[in-house]
């Protein structure tokens, strides 16, 4: 959990396009004025809503594996009520859409897209990466997710299996990754450390422990 | 309730083809799916229809929703990969009939 | 034909990985999406948004960046909604750009 940390510390970079930044600045600022006075919420409410979204992170994703890879009863409460078992922890998902967590093993790997929108599980992750919601991702991954993974570092033997899962509308889909080896004398807090954001998508591997 | 909910027609394990077709709006099974055979993963619960809601509709009568598992063998012709391979999608009811074994 | 956004399948080119931290406008427009649909205001649905950012031009679908496209739709479906009329929101930013950049971006609620 280091690179993922994106609007704690990190200046805010530039729009994604430049060229039309300008014009997309212009136009935000002209319907936020306007839905402001019109009473359709306040400034305020676009703050708090701002801040709201901040505090989601994947260490809340990070945290529910963790706490799923060190007892096997909250493992098997997490894939049969996945909301449930994230409220537990303490974590809000609010009104949120329903969510499946997809388990992995040493055999069987999820990789979760979107191909038709930008489907995220929000409320655990935050606001999902750019490369999620790119044309090339989400037209790759479901026709050729080992070259996909293989760009993201991801090299899978041949014998693993993988399901490539499209949410199009009303679930969303968190992956529980396998826990990695070598583990078995970490706490749930240093286990929680090795679970990437990229890795609860499922295009990735948690990372390895470090001098193991 | 039951005039303002479809009952789900199809149970985990059952084959089922996606239908054909390019209708306009607001579609969410997605076009490379569409005709595929596919074996139903789970049903996800009974929600409204999206297509109406884009609308402004109240998406009434409500629709079962499906996980729906395809070969990507079946999906792509020439398939990169395992042949256990699958890709599954979220797909609703009135975009599925059944399909052969 | 399947519109811009239906591209399940499609080989693309690589995937630029690089991570983005949201700026400031982004996340405005990111938290005004919320408010629309959040519970009591319900200005319009989350499905009402799906559909009005598919239906960009294939052009403008495939140029402009994520939130770009959200802003657009919404600056639609507000007009659809009878909320704001096209020429309310145009003549702002009429009146935005004759006022000059220097306040634009300004944050939201400070």
């Amino acid at each position: 959990m280091t690179e993922e940390h994106d609007h704690s510390g990190n200046p805010p970079q530039p729009d994604e396009d430049r060229l039309a930044a300008t014009e997309f600045e212009i136009l935000e600022r002209a319907l936020r004025e306007l839905l402001i006075e019109k009473g359709v919420f306040t400034a305020d409410d676009i703050r708090i809503a701002v801040e709201a979204m901040d505090r989601k992170d994947p260490a809340n994703g990070s945290k529910v594996v963790a706490h799923a890879w060190v007892d096997d009863a909250y493992r098997a409460r997490l894939l049969d009520d996945s909301k449930a078992a994230i409220e537990e922890l303490g974590i809000d998902v609010g009104p949120a859409p329903n969510l499946v967590v997809l388990e992995n093993t040493a055999t069987l790997q999820h990789v979760v897209v979107c191909t038709l929108c930008s489907c995220y599980p929000r409320t655990l992750l935050g606001m999902p990466p750019s490369w999620y919601k790119s044309r090339e991702y989400r037209g790759r991954v479901v026709v050729e997710p080992r070259a996909v993974l293989r760009e993201f570092g991801t090299e899978l033997a041949d014998d693993v299996e993988i399901k490539v899962v499209d949410s199009t509308a009303d679930m969303r889909y968190l992956v529980l990754p396998a826990r990695p080896d070598g583990t078995d004398g970490l706490s749930e807090a240093e286990l929680a450390d090795l679970v990437t954001r990229d890795s609860l998508i499922g295009v990735t591997q948690p990372n390895a422990p470090s001098g193991g | 309730m039951s005039d303002q909910e479809v009952a789900p027609a199809f149970t985990a394990g059952q084959h089922v083809q996606v239908k054909t077709g390019d209708p306009p709006g607001h579609i969410r099974t997605p076009t490379f799916l569409r005709g595929k055979s596919g074996v139903i993963e789970q049903l996800h619960g009974v929600y409204r229809n999206p297509e109406d809601l884009a609308f402004g509709g109240q998406g009434f009568p409500k629709m079962p929703l499906y996980l729906v598992r395809f070969s990507q063998t079946e999906v792509w012709d020439n398939y990169d990969g395992s042949p256990k391979d699958s890709v599954l999608a979220d797909i609703y009811q009135h975009w599925l009939e059944p399909g052969a074994e | 034909m399947p519109g811009p956004h239906d591209i399940g399948g499609q080989i693309l080119g690589s995937i630029d990985r690089s991570e983005h931290v949201p700026t400031d406008t982004e996340r405005t427009v990111d938290a005004m999406q919320m408010l629309m649909g959040a519970s009591g205001r319900k200005t319009y649905r989350i499905d009402e948004m799906r559909r009005a950012i598919e239906s960009l031009s294939p052009e403008d679908y495939a140029n402009f960046a994520y939130y770009n496209k959200w802003a657009r739709a919404m600056s639609v479906l507000v007009v659809e909604k009878g909320i704001l009329t096209e020429s309310e929101i145009s003549d702002r930013i009429s009146s935005i750009r004759a006022e000059g950049m220097d306040n634009v971006g300004a944050k939201a609620g400070s």
